[in-house]
This record gives C-alpha cells, sequence and structure tokens, in this order.
C-alpha cells in the first residue's frame, strides 16, 4: 500500500484537522463524537439539514458543509458507517428550532444508525425528517437486497435542500425536494481499479489490469458484469442506457446530467465521459439543462466513473442555480 | 440457580476476550461477503464496554445492559453497532433493577432482545445474518425452560441451537446487508454476524455453567 498517510488509525482525524485549519471562515469541526459543522450554525428559524456516512468518498459530505447547502456532516471511519451520538449532537448543532433533515444513503448501517439517531433526537424534542436516497441501477434485485444503493443523487439532493433551506422553507417542504430527487435521480456506476482501505492495507477486490467492473457501488460493492475494458464511448452507453431505461423520462424532459469521478479518474476523461453522455442523452430528447463533472462522491483511489440522470422541473432549477459555498461547491457568491 | 450479576460481568469480559482472539477470523469471515470490517468494529466496541465495567461496580443488570448498549452504540458503527446496541438496550428493559435472573427472566430478556433486532434489522430467518442463529437460540432456551430443564442444560441447549442456525447460513443466499449484493456469490460463506451472535451465547452458557 502506497498512500499518503502517517498511521492508518489516524487518517480520519488527521483529514478532520487539515479541514478545519483550511476552512475557518465556512466550517467548525467537532471532535469526539466527530462533525463538521457550519462556522455560523445554529441559524435561527432555518431547516437544519445533515448527512454522513463513511469516510473515503470525498469531498462528499463534510467538502458540502455551508451556506445553501449542508449544516452538519457526520464522517465514520473509512468506508463505515458513523454512529448515533454523532448524529444526535450535530443535529442538536444545526437545530434552529425549524427543525432537522436527515438526508441517508441507502446501506444497512447508515440507515439503522440514522433511525436510531432521529429516536434520540425526537426523544430530545426536536423535529426530525429523514429521507433515504436509493438511486443505483445497477442493483437488480432491490427485493432481494438491501436495496438499491445511494449514490450520484445524494450530492444534488444535498445542494438543492440546501437551497430550499436557505430559502426558509418548512422542514416537510425541504424533505419534499429531497424525495423529488430520490424519485427523479438515477444513477451507475463502474471501476476500472479497485482501491485500498488504510487500515485493510491491500485492494478491497481484484481487478485484472484488462479487466473493469460495470455496475459497482462507491464501497467496492459488485457489479453487474465484469469485462474486458472498451473505450470510453461504448462504457458510457453500458451505463446510460440502464439509467434511461430505468424510470420513464419522456422526449422533452428537462434533466441535470452528472458526470462523476470515482477518485483517480483525471477530468480530461470525466469530459470525455460527459461528452458521450450528454449525446446520448441528447439522442433520447433530453435537454440537458445543467451539469456537474467532476469527483464529488468518491471511492479512495478508484479510477472509474458514476453517472447520475435527475429530472428537472423549474423549481429544482431555481434551487440549484442559488447561491452555494462550501469548501468543494461555490457558485453565486 | 440464579445468574447474578457478577456473572453477568464475567460473561462479557468473557466475550470482549474471544472477540480479540477471534478478530481476524471475524473480518476474514466479513472480507468474503462484505466489508471486512466486523472483526474491528467489534472489537473496539466491547474494548470500549470493559473501559466502562469498573464504574459498573454494584449496578443491577439494567444498567449494566443499558451501559453496554450506549456504549456499543457509540464505538462500534457499521450495521453490527446498532444492532448489538438494541440487542443490550432492549435486555436491559427487563433487568432493570435486578441483581440476579431466573432463568425465566433471562430467557425473557433474550427474547427482547432478539425481537428488538429482528425490528432494528427488519431481517426474518434465512436471510443470511445475524437472526439466523439468535432466532433458533431463544426458542431452544424457551422450550428448555418450560420443560423444567436446569440452568446449565438450557444454555448449552441455546448455544447448540446458535450453534447449529450459524452453520445453517452457510449454503444461504444474503437477503439483507452488504452480503446481499453479492446475490448468489454470497452462498457458501458464513455470515459472520451469526458468528458473533453464536460466540456471545456459548459465551454465556460456558461462563455460567462453570
Amino acid at each position: 500500500m502506497k498512500k499518503l498517510i502517517n498511521n492508518p488509525e489516524n487518517v480520519v482525524r488527521e483529514e478532520l484537522e487539515g479541514i478545519a485549519i483550511a476552512h475557518p471562515d465556512l466550517v467548525k469541526v467537532h471532535f469526539e463524537p466527530n462533525y463538521i459543522v457550519r462556522a455560523d450554525a445554529p441559524i435561527k428559524g432555518k431547516v437544519g439539514i445533515i448527512s454522513g456516512g463513511g469516510s473515503g468518498h470525498e469531498p462528499m459530505h463534510g467538502g458540502f458543509v455551508g451556506m445553501g447547502m449542508l449544516d452538519a456532516a457526520c464522517p465514520g471511519a473509512v468506508f463505515t458507517s458513523p454512529t448515533p451520538d454523532q448524529m444526535l449532537e450535530a443535529t442538536k448543532a444545526v437545530d434552529g428550532g425549524a427543525g432537522v433533515l436527515h438526508i441517508v444513503k441507502n446501506y444497512t448501517g447508515d440507515v439503522m444508525n440514522f433511525e436510531m439517531a432521529a429516536d434520540l433526537a425526537r426523544a430530545e424534542g426536536i423535529e426530525v425528517e429523514s429521507v433515504v436516497i436509493d438511486d443505483d441501477v445497477a442493483v437488480q434485485d432491490s427485493l432481494y437486497t438491501a436495496g438499491r444503493r445511494g449514490v450520484g443523487s445524494t450530492v444534488l439532493a444535498e445542494k438543492l435542500c440546501g437551497a430550499a433551506a436557505e430559502e426558509g422553507r418548512s422542514l416537510k417542504e425541504v424533505a419534499d425536494v429531497c424525495r423529488k430527487v430520490k424519485n427523479w435521480g438515477r444513477s451507475m456506476g463502474m471501476a476500472l481499479t479497485s482501491c485500498t482501505v488504510p487500515h485493510v492495507g491491500k485492494p478491497t477486490f481484484d481487478l485484472p489490469e484488462d479487466e473493469m467492473e460495470i455496475g459497482i457501488g462507491i464501497h467496492g460493492e459488485p457489479g453487474r458484469t465484469r469485462m474486458k475494458v472498451k473505450p470510453a464511448d461504448e462504457i458510457v452507453e453500458m451505463l446510460m442506457e440502464p439509467i434511461i431505461n430505468d424510470i420513464p423520462y419522456k422526449a422533452g424532459d428537462e434533466v441535470l446530467l452528472f458526470v462523476n469521478g470515482m477518485g483517480g479518474t483525471p477530468l480530461i476523461e470525466l469530459y470525455i465521459v460527459y461528452r458521450k453522455a450528454y449525446e446520448i442523452a441528447t439522442k433520447h430528447g433530453l435537454k440537458v439543462v445543467r451539469n456537474l463533472v467532476g469527483p464529488y462522491i468518491t471511492s479512495l483511489e478508484m479510477a472509474g466513473t458514476s453517472i447520475t440522470m435527475l429530472k428537472m422541473d423549474e423549481d429544482m432549477l431555481k434551487l440549484w442555480d442559488a447561491p452555494v459555498k462550501t469548501p468543494a461547491l461555490r457558485w453565486g457568491v | 440457580m440464579q445468574i447474578h450479576r457478577d456473572q453477568i460481568v464475567a460473561w462479557l469480559k468473557a466475550y470482549a476476550n474471544l472477540l480479540s482472539e477471534k478478530k481476524e477470523y471475524l473480518t476474514e469471515l466479513d472480507a468474503a461477503i462484505g466489508d471486512a470490517d466486523h472483526g474491528a468494529n467489534m472489537d473496539r466496541g466491547f474494548q470500549a464496554v470493559m473501559k466502562k465495567m469498573d464504574e459498573l461496580s454494584n449496578q443491577d443488570i439494567g444498567t449494566i445492559f443499558k451501559t453496554v448498549g450506549m456504549t456499543l452504540l457509540s464505538t462500534v458503527g457499521g450495521a453490527g453497532g446498532p444492532l448489538y446496541a438494541t440487542f443490550f438496550l432492549q435486555a436491559g428493559m427487563k433487568a432493570t433493577g435486578k441483581m440476579e435472573l431466573s432463568l425465566a427472566e433471562w430467557s425473557a430478556a433474550l427474547e427482547a432482545a432478539v425481537n428488538g433486532v429482528k425490528m432494528r434489522g427488519k431481517a426474518e430467518l434465512g436471510d443470511k445474518t445475524m437472526i439466523d442463529a439468535l432466532v433458533p437460540a431463544v426458542q431452544a432456551l424457551k422450550t428448555a425452560q418450560e420443560n423444567g430443564t436446569s440452568l446449565s442444560e438450557a444454555l448449552q441447549q441455546c448455544a447448540h441451537a446458535a450453534e447449529e442456525g450459524m452453520k445453517a447460513t452457510i449454503p444461504l443466499v444474503a437477503r439483507k446487508g452488504r452480503a446481499s449484493y453479492l446475490g448468489e456469490r454470497s452462498a457458501g460463506h458464513q455470515d459472520p454476524g451469526a458468528t458473533s451472535s453464536y460466540y456471545l451465547l456459548q459465551t454465556a452458557a460456558d461462563v455460567w455453567s462453570a
């Protein structure tokens, strides 16, 4: 294992220390329990929004804490769900009296830990709503598994809900925006290489030099198929078709197209992916009206990409364009 | 025959030691069908529990169980954390204020604990989870207790049922947790959660029968 770390045990703590020093104008980092919180939290009368999950997906979620997006993020150990005490303390720290939304990715551990945290927060008199994002179309037998995994749509949900909360909408209204993203967003990813969890020290799975895995999750969960590496355009087709076929996007629909890097793939390749994904969407009569290209929900140093498509309406477009100021996403300010 | 609070503490210590010993093995089981963290997570949680034991001297069994549950909740993470935390929190509610438990009381506490795990994880028998070890164990303990079996014999029957349930997970296809994404590829591997649950009940039988 070759990594820019000191000791595998201290990876998350030292990362958080770095974030605290780098962005004191935007966020504060609380240790034990660990959470990253907006520097100006709690904001009176505003719905608080928190998310969280295992570390190793940076900039998600800590990089999205700030004005117009998350109020707090709870990082767990690498690829391990955070614990309810972190979520409870973060919930209390961001509660401005208007309630708190938990945005949860659909993984067994995340869902259970957030459920317990929501129960504990309600017991302390804080109004909490939870929305579980499950947009990964690679999981086919969702009835016989833990269900579809939460991937790229999570980033978009955090942006749109953050803007809705900033406007002063109620907890139910902000949660409704989140549910819309859950229903209208679909994703699929692929890997060219595996990744190495620091405290494990060896790759999560073996992937030969000339092979790729289509339909992989963000922790190296197995995908739909493994095959020889193909040109980018063919790979993009294999990702886009299941997304487009999964829900009846209609010709004329306006969509946001999000091409994400898994951590080890450079932007030069992501734009090659975007170019083809745009062409396929357009061929199906979809109007790509917004986009996001870059590494926003990663899997350590894994090489690969995921594509997310989200159907947009007028309200969502307005929320997407609203100002945001976080370490990883910033515009309009 | 009763289970005294000191025996509860001895059980938890013995389980913590066993987890340290079996950490690598549990992680290996998890690496095959999950994310290779069950051994490390459980060991971290029960080491934290051990640190709390000193401040619990003379406390009742309900308080001990609730402290164990809250400690696991804040230290384990993953799916195992809330599930084992729920196990001890629910058992604790059946043991509030008690310095010792009869076989019938332990049986009721274990049943409440396992029902809590079922509710929290929404898993059923046959989904290839810790439920596959725990549910048969509860049934065996209830039957033994109703038949008037001695405490040590009843505990052995309970542990034996957990062991059989654990082994029965090997051919199963996982329907819950991260292993479920493997589909058919999850068959042929023993479930790590069922394994740590079997250890818990086998340790109880060994420590309380001695």
